[in-house]
């Protein structure tokens, strides 16, 4: 399926003319002045998790740039060597990757049930699915946690997969649904021509043709689950043998509070893998759907 | 060791499953007779994802729907008492009243500057970079979104060093004098909106700029060359065609208006008239343990969504009937 | 394609990953139960000398707790269920969570509570109790040697008709007012005894253009609850223990003119801008635990600061140097009714049992134990409601007069916002908040909780 990897035409080769240039000068301000803004909240936490508590308390993160120079890695030593983070890293991972992959598969065969097939009630169906977006996890709690209990799946892996794949599914759906129905009706039509079926046409023209909006999706949900704490909490529970990263950063304050600058610390080690898994998708985000296609 | 083992088996096994079970599906029906694949394959297809909704989702509303009606211990009906509370409460009108505004300024934002930023970086060759930086904020956790903006509208009486960056920041205006952001209202609602903005941008930004790379570049192309300027570019050629995808993200962010939760929690606990919806129905039913209350606002909430509902029905129509 | 062929081999594959996931799954959760029990971790020392450990039997298996303990109070804790885990092999599994509230009635709703809880309050702890849901710990705890090692106040504060359903394991005083000593006796000579001498301190450090008092109500989810115990520690000496108790009870009315003068009396310093440090704006934006730095800055920005024996934690920590007794002391909340002089305020943490299993047992009746408890003790930061833990087990002079106040009050009352129903406990420090933004409004703000009042109480038959 090579037609797929059709790439787009090289971005504007500009003729390094000055005129341009300064007319590209307002482009490059807004950009620089919004991702200085994003930016801004996480440096003052990244700046506060090097410095010394009771300086964080009474001073701005800013003055850590004057002298003294005060710097510390004690908040980054005490939460590494916090009792059971390993363990709950590794249960972090345990829990996001089948809590990822589970729901994009299934809402991607809804998608394109709903985007590709005619079949009576399809709209309005596809309707609720979008609507029980808007329906609370907090209400959902109390009956989906006695039905666990009776079927044994409270406190286990297996159950807040299934939990976080029914959370996560309204959306996945509704994304999908909106891409996959993007797609130019030429392809699946010369498809059909080809004898293809309906198997053949998802996993060989949907799923590869849709990397984009399944890689979004995919970080998305990842991020979810990652860092969620209120349905592993209610599900799971906060074990240690069980507990994700969320619940063992959590419990480092303690019930007064106490402690909470080691959450600048851990904020930016719980960070890293998922900022790590977007970069690794990045370059899927910037490869184009379908380059040259029929649509214009 | 036996949980490697789970994850190898889990991580290789369930796609196997998924695949395996569309493949045997699809084997099944691609054996009967003519008429009855063309009824039975859609519902083949949704099958899982429907199973998972039901149970997750559909049937704890329809529990929801039922105690709506009931009094606050679930036993005996009140006919409609629960609604009449949830427009006539003070506290409940002020949540309403928080919701509009969420419901326009972070609409709004979120997917105003996550279109700017998706369309500008398109143009530029850090885009990867600053692309990043906006999304960042998506990783960022509950329980750590909660010290940032501790550090950012932080609040120390006049003539002390100030901790807070935006009242440093202001500081350097002669006169001014630092100001508690979080506890006037109604103006402490859009510093909630804010903080909001700030981590939902990056996924407008992302869906976005995803829908912006599937557009052919030989439309633009061709447009420039016909002398269109870039602004009518986009007006003309790039919104167009972005339009369902900007229609997706204003409905997910219509919703995550409607039921964002954490940030009023984490920032203000509901204090100072920062109430929404979703934070009050949170407060009826953990700590005021009134399930007819706490259900009549997800049945509420459930109404408010019909019309966006309505609006994508349509726009949904109207991609089947162009394509 | 002959993908049909294929069948069987995907559908046995299928299977054979679901099993193996639902078993793994569920073998996740309860591995460390049947591990644990297992032989060779008696050896460890521990409190082998104790004698509640060394009579226990070992009887291996798991229990489950939750609690709202985390960080330094989650480690204390572990220390202090580690010689009964390694006497008795049962795996104490403990989780603990910030929003213990919605976790621990989602789960019990749901018909899946852990064994123990730590509870939120008395007042949580009669809500429970009242439906049912805790165990009945008088035939499992031995009532005499209790009555005879707690003060009656401290189990009748964990009775709910006529059945003890949570024990205290560790206690706080909220009645002091801290000072720093050098700053205090130079503005205020001696320490004021009634809160008309209070008041005359006060506003003579105001006079000289200080502020006397630091306050901070701020406290996340729970943000207003230090404005509660000072209307907690105004009423209960102003209006007398029972009319104290009536108002927790929901039977006073908010509008009451006793309820009302307690709130006017702490409106006179905290809606005063020149009584507190910073003004309204500091005092709601502020965290309680950083309120009273100013007291320690040179030169001090305020001089007086109500709040609990935990604060000390936060003085220490917070100002490097700050030492107990030289830059910190306290003294008893004034009276203000002389017929009512022998109250105190206290807080503690309570423990209620959600199944009776043979485990669950072993673990209560060790947590009551002046052995269990003088561990927490010993690390600091908590204070024993039992009688038998020795002075000598505290780590600091302070501390020690601490728990002689707690072990030693005649009438021991609870917070007021503690005890009331989480409903009721919500609205007062939603109104404290509200009071101290608009002190003009407080006739409606009171008529609000009267409103809440109606509502928040179980129906008496």
């Amino acid at each position: 399926m090579a037609a797929i990897e059709l790439r787009r035409a090289a971005a504007v080769p500009v003729a390094p003319r000055l005129e341009r240039r300064l007319g590209r000068l307002p482009l490059h301000l807004v950009i620089v002045v919004i991702c200085a803004l994003w930016l801004l909240p996480s440096v003052g936490l990244l700046v506060s998790s090097f410095r010394p508590p009771q300086l964080v308390a009474t001073t701005g993160w800013w003055t850590a740039f004057h002298p003294p120079f005060e710097f510390t890695l004690q908040n980054y030593r005490q939460v590494l060597s916090t009792y059971n983070m390993g363990t709950s890293f590794v249960n972090s991972l345990l829990i996001a990757v089948p809590a990822t992959v589970i729901p994009l598969l299934i809402a991607a065969y809804a998608a394109y049930a709903f985007a590709w097939m005619r079949f009576p009630g399809r709209q309005g169906l596809f309707l609720v699915v979008v609507g029980l977006l808007v329906v609370p996890l907090q209400t959902t709690f109390i009956p989906v946690l006695h039905l666990f209990v009776q079927l044994g799946l409270a406190g286990t892996f297996l159950g807040i997969w299934l939990a976080h794949t029914g959370y996560g599914l309204p959306l996945a759906i509704y994304l999908l649904r909106n891409f996959i129905g993007e797609l130019p009706k030429d392809m699946f039509e010369s498809a059909l021509i080809d004898g293809a079926g309906h198997w053949t046409m998802f996993f060989r023209l949907v799923l590869p043709t849709s990397v984009a909006a399944l890689a979004s999706l995919a970080i998305f949900q990842f991020l979810w689950v990652w860092n969620d704490l209120l349905v592993a909490l209610i599900y799971l529970g906060g074990q240690p043998s069980v507990a994700p990263v969320t619940v063992t950063i959590s419990n480092l304050t303690n019930s007064l509070g106490q402690g909470w600058q080691l959450l600048t610390a851990a904020a930016f080690i719980s960070m890293a893998l998922p900022l790590a898994v977007f970069f690794g998708l990045q370059r899927y985000f910037a490869s184009g759907l379908l380059a040259g296609s029929v649509k214009g | 060791m036996d949980r490697l083992w789970l994850a190898a088996a889990v991580v290789a096994g369930i796609p196997l499953l998924l695949v395996g079970y569309i493949t045997l599906a699809e084997g099944a029906v691609s054996r009967l007779p003519g008429r009855g694949s063309g009824w039975i394959r859609p519902w083949l297809w949704l099958a899982p994802g429907l199973f998972f909704i039901t149970v997750f989702l559909i049937y704890p509303t329809v529990g929801t729907l039922r105690l709506s009606f009931l009094g606050p211990d679930s036993t005996r009906p009140v006919g409609l008492a629960n609604y009449v509370f949830v427009f006539t409460d003070k506290s409940m009108l002020v949540a309403l009243r928080n919701n509009g505004l969420w419901l326009v300024l972070f609409t709004l934002l979120t997917v105003g500057l996550g279109l700017l930023v998706a369309v500008l970086t398109d143009r530029v060759r850090y885009e990867a970079a600053a692309k990043s930086l906006v999304f960042l904020p998506m990783a960022v956790s509950f329980t750590a979104a909660s010290v940032i903006w501790k550090f950012m509208f932080d609040y120390r009486p006049p003539g002390t060093p100030q901790t807070g960056t935006l009242n440093a920041v202001l500081s350097l205006i002669p006169g001014f004098q630092p100001r508690a952001w979080l506890i006037n209202p109604p103006l402490n609602n859009v510093f909630l909106i804010v903080a909001a903005v700030w981590v939902w941008t990056g996924f407008c930004m992302v869906i976005l700029s995803a829908a912006l790379k599937g557009i052919p570049s030989e439309v633009q192309e061709a447009a420039r060359v016909d002398g269109a300027t870039e602004w009518q570019l986009f007006w003309r050629i790039t919104f167009p065609l972005l339009g369902s995808t900007v229609a997706v993200a204003i409905t997910i962010m219509v919703v995550f208006a409607l039921k964002t939760f954490d940030v009023v929690y984490v920032m203000t606990n509901g204090n100072y008239d920062t109430q929404n919806t979703a934070f009050a129905q949170y407060e009826q039913l953990f700590v005021n343990h009134d399930f007819g209350h706490a259900a009549a606002i997800g049945v509420v909430l459930l109404i408010a969504i019909l019309p966006v509902l309505a609006f994508n029905l349509r726009r949904f129509q109207q991609q089947e009937s162009t394509r | 394609m002959d993908f049909q062929r294929r069948w069987p081999s995907f559908g046995a594959m299928a299977a054979c990953i679901l099993v193996l996931a639902a078993c793994g799954g569920g073998a996740a959760a309860p591995s460390t139960s049947p591990g644990a029990a297992a032989p060779g971790t008696s050896a460890s020392a521990g409190a082998a000398g104790s004698p509640a450990a060394s009579t226990a039997q070992r009887i291996g298996g798991s229990v489950s707790v939750i609690g709202s303990w985390g960080g330094s109070e989650q480690d204390s804790f572990m220390a202090m269920v580690q010689p009964f885990m390694d006497q008795t092999g049962v795996q104490v599994q403990y989780e603990g969570s910030r929003d213990l509230n919605s976790i621990l009635s989602t789960r019990v709703q749901a018909g899946n509570p852990p064994d123990l809880a730590g509870l939120p309050g008395p007042g949580v702890m009669r809500q429970f109790g009242q439906s049912g849901k805790l165990v009945d710990l008088s035939n499992i705890l031995d009532l005499n040697q209790m009555k005879a090692e707690y003060a009656p106040d401290w189990l009748t504060l964990g009775t709910v008709n006529g059945k003890l359903v949570g024990i205290f394991i560790k206690t706080a005083l909220k009645s002091a007012v801290w000072y720093d000593p050098k700053n205090f006796t130079q503005v205020a000579g001696s320490t004021p005894k009634t809160w008309n001498d209070l008041m005359t301190v006060s506003n003579n450090i105001a006079a000289g253009g200080k502020a006397p008092w630091c306050i901070g109500l701020e406290s996340a989810a729970t943000s207003g609850w230090p404005g509660t115990d000072w209307i907690s520690d105004i009423m209960m000496r102003s209006a007398g223990p029972d009319k104290y108790r009536q108002w927790y009870d929901g039977q006073l009315a908010w509008t009451s003119p006793e309820v009302k003068d307690a709130w006017q009396m702490w409106g006179q310093i905290v809606a005063n801008p020149k009584m507190v440090y910073g003004g309204v704006q500091y005092v709601l934006t502020t965290s309680f635990g950083t309120a009273a730095s100013p007291m320690f800055a040179n030169p001090p920005g305020c001089y007086m600061d109500r709040q609990g024996n935990f604060i000390t934690d936060f003085y220490t920590s917070n100002n490097p140097g700050v030492k107990a007794g030289t830059d910190f002391n306290f003294f008893p909340f004034p009276d203000i009714n002389s017929q009512y002089g022998d109250v105190d305020q206290v807080a503690g943490d309570l423990f209620g049992m959600f199944k009776d299993t043979p485990q669950s047992r072993a673990l209560i009746k060790y947590l009551v134990t002046p052995q269990a408890q003088a561990i927490w003790v010993k690390r600091g930061g908590a204070l024993s409601p039992n009688k038998q833990v020795p002075a000598g087990d505290y780590p600091d002079q302070l501390s020690k007069e601490l728990a002689q106040t707690v072990v030693n009050a005649k009438t021991p009352l609870f917070s007021a916002g503690d005890m009331m129903p989480d409903a009721m406990q919500k609205a007062f420090y939603k109104a404290v908040l509200s009071y101290v933004q608009n002190p003009a409004q407080m006739d409606s703000i009171l008529a609000g909780l009267d409103q809440t009042r109606q509502s928040a109480y179980p129906k008496q038959s």
